[in-house]
């Protein structure tokens, strides 16, 4: 064959590597990566492309890592980077250097006073980080949680509005199982002091992903808003929790009613188990036939007279 | 080559399309073992005559142009484009008639089409192809889905006929669901699933009738998998991530 006129530039190359390595289910991006390389056959580009998409997914999938010294897991988020590679892990009060494309922390230092939130800010913030963490202890067994300060992290006193953000991750990879997957929540809550009021905003996102012999994947989200007045920081953090569990615990049962449904009514729409008339589609009596369109009348008269009969 | 399937395996199924076609650029030298080993969503055309609808794929294909199963011609015209026999379309005209019939049974509306065709090894091949808009604003009868959509490939090599003849299906569903609504959100499923079915039957019996036979079959199973164990294990994961309420409930101290 002649030689492919339509070669494409490391620039187009690089381009497709970010794609498949931003798009990978939750847990995957490992595997991708392989496979990736193997297709590219082009190192250089491949990492070009990993150095910029790898912190892409791991922030967006919110992963979370094991600090060094045993201090626990770090999430990596957006709300909690100081730098490229740096992240606040806000519960130890240290900031990890993470090496993106290896999914490792590389070093934990502790954090500095500017990197902290005020003593009055951490004070809500601790206190709704510890009811938090107790809520996501039996909510999500494997999972993580944080609460970043995300605005007026200076603020001195009451007087100001400041803004929270409170980050839960779950993953579960089973890779021997073909079967990953992953819970992401993000509630943002604003502390209105004008009208004394925390504004709640809610975002779930569920994935899962089979895939042994096969190719399936849930993907399934949901926003919600509520509020609550603005009080001490252990009866807001209690509030808060509260209201999140709520929601969250709507959530699951309404994604078990989403599949429950399936089943029963939302999968017909697509293709029923049986015909209507709850038998095997006749196939041998159109041998007694001749080859005319009436083939299809006469069977359909056929049925309507079952019906009819059932 | 592996690698490549793999990452069709991975990637989301509603981006398959385009997965196919960054690989197709990444291994231009791989570009037909791909397309053949690779299934996209069935495109469809209006046929120039009736109007009716049919589906494309690689088994009506030649160049460019696509031949309907209703006229028999080729979309866009073309010269010098292979057809069946008469014999052969004959059969084949059989075949859409009752297919259509099938179809409208089990799927309540949809798009189907059948090619059929002589192999080098004096026995014949046939696609079966079904597709299926399952969404409100298509053919879903209740209302359900935002979106929702059934592909079905069924291709079925049928040996020399002999008494007992031999039939090799291959099929593929490829599926996406989603539902919509104020109080629980976006839940949307997808994916694709092919499996291989081998019997040997009676040729008296009447191949219509024994490709039907194995096709509906077929299709039995791969629903029932796709909806009892491909999403019920994404379900089972949905509640390993997060035990469902009454398990937390119990462990909560009051609070």
């Amino acid at each position: 064959m002649a030689e492919d006129e339509t070669e494409l530039s490391d620039q187009q190359k690089k381009g497709i590597a970010k794609w498949f390595l931003i798009n990978a289910p939750a847990g995957e991006i490992q595997y991708v990566a392989k496979d990736l390389k193997s297709v590219l056959k082009d190192d250089d580009v491949y990492n070009e492309a990993a150095a910029v998409a790898f912190p892409i997914y791991n922030k967006s999938h919110l992963i979370y890592l094991k600090m060094p010294g045993g201090y626990g897991d770090v999430l990596v988020t957006s709300y909690g980077e100081l730098q490229d590679n740096e992240y606040l892990d806000p519960k130890t009060a240290q900031v990890v250097i993470v090496d993106h494309v290896k999914q490792v922390c590389k070093r934990v230092r502790p954090a500095t006073d500017e990197e902290l939130p005020s003593p009055y800010i951490e004070e809500y913030r601790y206190a709704l980080e510890a009811e938090l963490l107790k809520y996501a202890a039996e909510a999500y067994p494997k999972g993580s949680c944080a609460v970043y300060c995300t605005n007026g992290k200076d603020v001195e006193g009451p007087g100001s509005d400041f803004e929270f953000v409170v980050v839960i991750s779950a993953a579960r990879n089973s890779p021997h199982n073909f079967c990953n997957g992953s819970w992401r929540a993000i509630w943002n809550i604003e502390f209105r002091d004008d009208i004394q009021v925390l504004e709640l905003k809610g975002k779930c996102q569920v994935g899962a992903h089979y895939f042994e012999e096969g190719n399936v994947q849930l993907d399934a989200k949901r926003e919600c808003r509520d509020s609550t007045m603005f009080q001490g920081p252990d009866d807001t953090a209690t509030a808060v929790v509260h209201l999140i569990r709520r929601h969250e615990n709507e959530y699951m049962a309404s994604l078990e009613g989403s599949y429950f449904d399936l089943s029963d009514n939302t999968f017909k729409e697509l293709r029923r188990k049986l015909p209507v008339t709850r038998t095997l589609f006749p196939w041998h009596n159109t041998l007694q036939f001749n080859l005319k369109r009436e083939i299809a009348e006469e069977l359909r008269i056929g049925e309507l007279h079952d019906i009819r009969r059932a | 080559m592996e690698a490549a399937m793999g990452l069709m395996r991975r990637m989301p199924p509603r981006h398959s399309e385009t997965t196919l076609s960054a690989l197709l650029s990444l291994l231009p030298g791989h570009a037909s073992d791909l397309l053949s080993q690779v299934d996209l969503p069935l495109q469809v055309l209006s046929d120039v005559d009736s109007g009716k609808k049919f589906i494309l794929c690689e088994y009506n294909r030649d160049a460019d142009s696509y031949r309907s199963p209703w006229s028999n011609k080729y979309h866009p015209p073309l010269d010098d484009a292979p057809y069946p026999s008469s014999k052969l379309r004959q059969m084949e005209i059989e075949a859409n008639d009752i297919f259509t019939v099938y179809c409208e049974q089990y799927y309540e509306g949809g798009i189907s089409s059948v090619y059929m065709w002589e192999d080098d090894n004096e026995g014949l091949v046939a696609c079966f192809l079904v597709k299926k808009d399952g969404s409100k604003t298509g053919q879903g009868r209740r209302g359900y889905l935002e979106e929702g959509t059934w592909d079905a490939i069924h291709v079925i090599e049928v040996g020399p006929e002999e008494e007992i003849t031999r039939y090799c299906l291959t099929s593929t569903v490829m599926l996406s669901l989603t539902t919509d609504d104020v109080s629980s959100g976006t839940f949307s499923l997808s994916g694709s699933i092919r499996r291989q079915m081998n019997m040997n039957l009676p040729v008296a019996d009447g191949h219509l009738s024994n490709m039907g036979k194995m096709i509906e079959e077929m299709e039995a199973k791969l629903r029932n998998s796709l909806d009892q164990v491909y999403f019920g294990k994404t379900r089972e994961m949905v509640c390993n991530l997060r035990p469902p309420n009454e398990v937390v409930q119990m462990r909560l101290p009051t609070s």
